[in-house]
């Protein structure tokens, strides 16, 4: 999601960085005059060092496969004085302390994690570090300034003490305000990187996400779900279903009928058997092709304004072209390797919950919601995520309210697992939308009116806890709002029509950039070609005022030899964009085989400011990269009597190993503002792959995915 | 239901399940072992894949008749310390993002680097190209099976 829509939704708690230290537990004992002996020592949220110089440092965000784990403990290291291999990793619990910085809420997106903690993580590293100086100083009786630290010790004295030594100590001395920071040329980790911390028990299966939580009296549960959105249970008959073996219950929930076993397959196997009559309502009347032709109709009358300038209508007629162009794109469904689950205790007084969620006090709030109880009363263990992409960002906190109706209405502990049938069918898609776009261009080519409209649902229309919505979702216009390419023409507008439909959509990997990163791109080399110009000299002329997207485009342009002619049968293309406040251009390779195409190397460059960890930066890039390769390729939900007709990995194809190319990633030096990492490269890839395939066969592509069009080279 | 004998990571269990429950509902739900994955249910995308008598087959399609009496390795059973020469490659070039299809892929990868000590791009596209990975982990993965060949030819032990 985009930090710009959080701050226009009016929820931002202050201005800036906020910096929040709570006082902990043991310095409240200490406050009180009672022992802290066996607490250890914790001067904030966000790190714990106990008498047996256990250091644990808690995640404010949650590892989905960014690299939080590593990169948070990164930063507090350098400050602490540590080596990460003396530090234990925990994802925090749920509480006020671990509030995103900037959006207010706890919550992991917007590719924010390192930049939103950077000062906030040193801080309590450098607090932790003064505390234990001054409690050395204190045993030896000397002053601060004759003190030392050095990889978990404090040197005082001629006496070297761990930090578990002190940790008791430090704990009784009140936590500083201000802390200094370390200069930049005394970073060990931060602009250097580190190993994966969770690397090792991802590769020997101890890893634990939520679906492998196990406990004695554990039952699973698998739901039957209405087939088309909206739809209600209107009877159902559970005599089948309890007569598989496994299977112990079966109780109505307001999302379905969910079937209770003593392990997974027998609640398979009993929802099989399971007969529900539905009552599918409204919904049954959404077909994808006819949704196509309203949106597409609709897209050719202006929306309301998301930014305007001069008189777009007036200005192409005066241009000397006008290139006129529609974009159709496609539901998509995230389909993280771990399908949706949610496991729940619920108890008289308490309930505890296992899962794997970027918004674990949201969650918490819609279960307390459900329970009746107070949101204290709810524990939110936050397990490792198998994949979020947004998925698990769900304001409705879909998957962990469903399992939540189900203890409740079942009366006992349960793990909710869906099928990946279940993930396919469930919603919470990136939207489907429609572009209408008309540039018009001057004798010289160059662009001097542009009108834009774009037809989708709202996704803040469906995340009550930002506010009301304004009436411009940015997060259906961001990366057109806002575009270095369309800021400087004189008459131009930018309009939105909110829809809305009864499938729910939700913040996919770029969000709002998904689409409208891949309709500037493409664009932009329509607009080249038009001029009679080369794609990346014609994006320079008009990205000389844009520095950061100017230095990514002409790194990958330089590195990835864009002026050399490509091997036989491959051809070029080009994209550039920038999203989460990092810039990233891309050039793809390809060759057209037996109608479709072939991605054979990507070359890829970005601008993020500082790289706390370079590796994890270029990891991102890859990661990002072949995401937006499955989008481009494959990626396509559709409805027919408002059923879903994919499926599986068999018809929601995800590329796989023999598809992935040859991928380079540069990062530029750079010191500007810090932006994100975890999805600035996909909104890129799929333009730069289809501008590619333009030069093979001279074909535009508006609607994807690739699939759907026979390729012929020319 | 029936009473069945398997053998996960060379320990013999006596397991109460209908022969046609798949060997991965076994191995996670009955065995308690979860290192071993559910993504699709249908053969599709790998991260369920376990050896049977050394051979990766894909558990979640695997009827736990067909396993009785035979030898299954899971991820947790691929080395005494996570010292396989993949495993170390995978940790030495932070293969794993999210992780979750992780304990598939060095399952497939085991088999083909036992069966090729000296995999091409090619080889690695016919082994792997049955494992999704949605965080893209696939270059990574490239890299590191050449590397734990590499170590493998150089002695470093399995």
């Amino acid at each position: 999601m985009n930090r710009r829509a959080f701050l226009q939704s009016g929820t931002i708690l202050g201005g800036g960085l906020l910096i929040s230290f709570t006082i902990p537990q043991a310095n409240k004992l200490a406050a009180l005059g009672k022992t802290t002996a066996d607490a250890g020592f914790a001067p904030n949220a966000f790190l714990n060092i106990a008498t047996d110089n256990t250091i644990t440092v808690y995640l404010s965000h949650v590892e989905m496969g960014q690299g939080i784990w590593t990169t948070l403990p990164m930063l507090l290291a350098d400050e602490l004085d540590v080596d990460l291999d003396q530090v234990t990793v925990k994802h925090s619990g749920v509480g006020k302390s671990y509030n995103h910085t900037i959006y207010g809420i706890q919550i992991t997106g917007g590719s924010s994690s390192t930049w939103s903690e950077f000062d906030r993580y040193r801080n309590a590293g450098a607090t932790a570090r003064v505390l234990l100086t001054q409690a050395a100083a204190k045993r030896s009786g000397v002053v601060v300034e004759n003190c030392k630290t050095e990889k978990g010790h404090v040197i005082a004295a001629g006496k070297k003490y761990t930090y578990g030594e002190l940790a008791a100590e430090a704990a009784l001395l009140p936590v500083p305000q201000q802390v200094p920071l370390r200069p930049k040329k005394d970073w060990k980790y931060i602009g250097k990187g580190a190993s994966r911390m969770d690397a090792s028990v991802k590769t020997n299966g101890e890893a634990k996400f939520g679906i492998d939580i196990q406990f004695p009296g554990l039952l699973t549960a698998v739901v039957a779900h209405a087939p088309v959105f909206g739809g209600k249970v209107q009877s159902f008959d559970a005599s089948k279903a309890m007569a598989v073996p496994g299977v112990v219950q079966v109780v109505q929930i307001p999302t379905g009928v969910a079937v209770i076993a003593n392990h997974f397959w027998a609640a398979q196997r009993g929802r099989k058997a399971l007969h529900v009559t539905w009552d599918n309502g409204a919904g049954a009347e959404l077909f994808t092709t006819k949704q196509t032709e309203s949106y597409k109709k609709l897209a050719t009358t202006n929306g309301l304004a998301a930014q305007q300038k001069g008189d777009a209508a007036a200005g192409l007629t005066k241009a000397s072209k006008v290139v006129s162009s529609q974009y159709v794109f496609p539901y998509l469904a995230h389909a993280p390797m771990e399908p949706m689950n949610c496991t729940v205790n619920l108890q008289k007084d308490s309930c505890e919950i296992w899962t794997g969620t970027q918004m674990p006090g949201i969650d918490q709030a819609a279960a307390a919601k459900i329970l009746g109880m107070k949101p204290e009363q709810v524990k939110i263990n936050v397990a490792f995520l198998g994949g979020g992409f947004g998925r698990r960002a769900t304001p409705t906190s879909d998957f962990v309210a469903e399992a939540v109706h189900i203890a409740k209405a079942s009366g006992k502990p349960v793990k909710m697992v869906w099928t990946r049938e279940d993930d396919m069918k469930g919603g919470y898609y990136r939207g489907f939308c429609v572009h209408n776009v008309k540039v018009g261009l001057d004798a010289q080519g160059l662009p001097i009116a542009w009108k834009h409209n774009i037809v989708g649902q709202s996704i803040m229309g469906g995340a009550p806890m930002f506010g009301p919505p304004p009436p411009v979702d940015n997060t259906s216009v961001e990366g057109v709002k806002g575009s270095p390419y369309i800021a400087g023409i004189p008459d131009h507008y930018i309009g939105l029509h909110t829809t809305k439909e009864v499938v729910p959509i939700l913040w996919f990997r770029s969000v709002g950039n998904t689409h409208t990163g891949y309709v500037m791109e493409t664009m932009l080399d329509e607009l080249a070609h038009a001029a009679g110009r080369d794609p990346v000299n014609y994006r320079r002329a008009l990205l000389k005022d844009h520095p950061r997207h100017l230095a990514a485009l002409n790194l990958v342009a330089d590195k990835g030899g864009w002026e050399k002619p490509a091997p036989h049968g491959r051809y070029k293309g080009v994209a550039v964009h920038e999203a989460f406040g990092s810039y990233v251009a891309i050039i793809a390779e390809v060759s057209i085989n037996n109608g479709q195409v072939r991605v054979h190397k990507i070359d890829c460059a970005i601008d993020c400011g500082l790289a706390v960890n370079p590796d994890g930066v270029k990891a991102q890039m890859e990661s990002g990269i072949i995401f937006g390769l499955t989008m481009a390729l494959y990626g396509e939900i559709t409805l027919e009597n408002g059923k879903v007709q994919q499926n599986n990995f068999y018809d929601y194809r995800i590329a796989r190993m023999n598809e992935s190319p040859e991928i380079n990633v540069f990062i530029a030096d750079s010191n500007e503002k810090m932006g994100g990492a975890g999805e600035c490269a996909v909104p890129p890839t799929a333009p730069a792959i289809v501008n590619a395939i333009f030069a093979a066969t001279g074909k535009r592509i508006y609607n994807l995915p690739i699939m759907n069009h026979k390729l012929t080279q020319v | 239901m029936d009473s069945l004998t398997i053998t996960i990571n060379g320990k013999q269990q006596v397991v109460n399940a209908d022969p046609d429950m798949p060997l991965l509902w076994v191995i996670r739900d009955l065995a308690g072992l979860t290192g071993t994955k559910f993504g699709c249910g249908v053969a599709q995308c790998g991260a369920c894949t376990v050896h049977l008598n050394g051979e990766a087959v894909r558990s979640c399609v695997t009827k736990v008749s067909r396993a009785a009496g035979q030898q299954i390795t899971t991820i947790e059973g691929l080395s005494k310390g996570n010292d396989h020469p993949l495993q170390i490659a995978w940790a030495e070039l932070d293969v794993p993002q999210c992780g979750y299809c992780q304990s598939g892929q060095l399952m497939s990868a085991a088999v083909l680097l036992r069966e090729n000590a000296n995999p091409t791009d090619q080889d690695i596209d016919d082994a792997m190209s049955g494992n999704i990975c949605r965080c893209g982990t696939y270059p990574r993965i490239r890299a590191a099976i050449h590397k734990a060949a590499q170590m493998q030819r150089e002695g470093v032990k399995s």
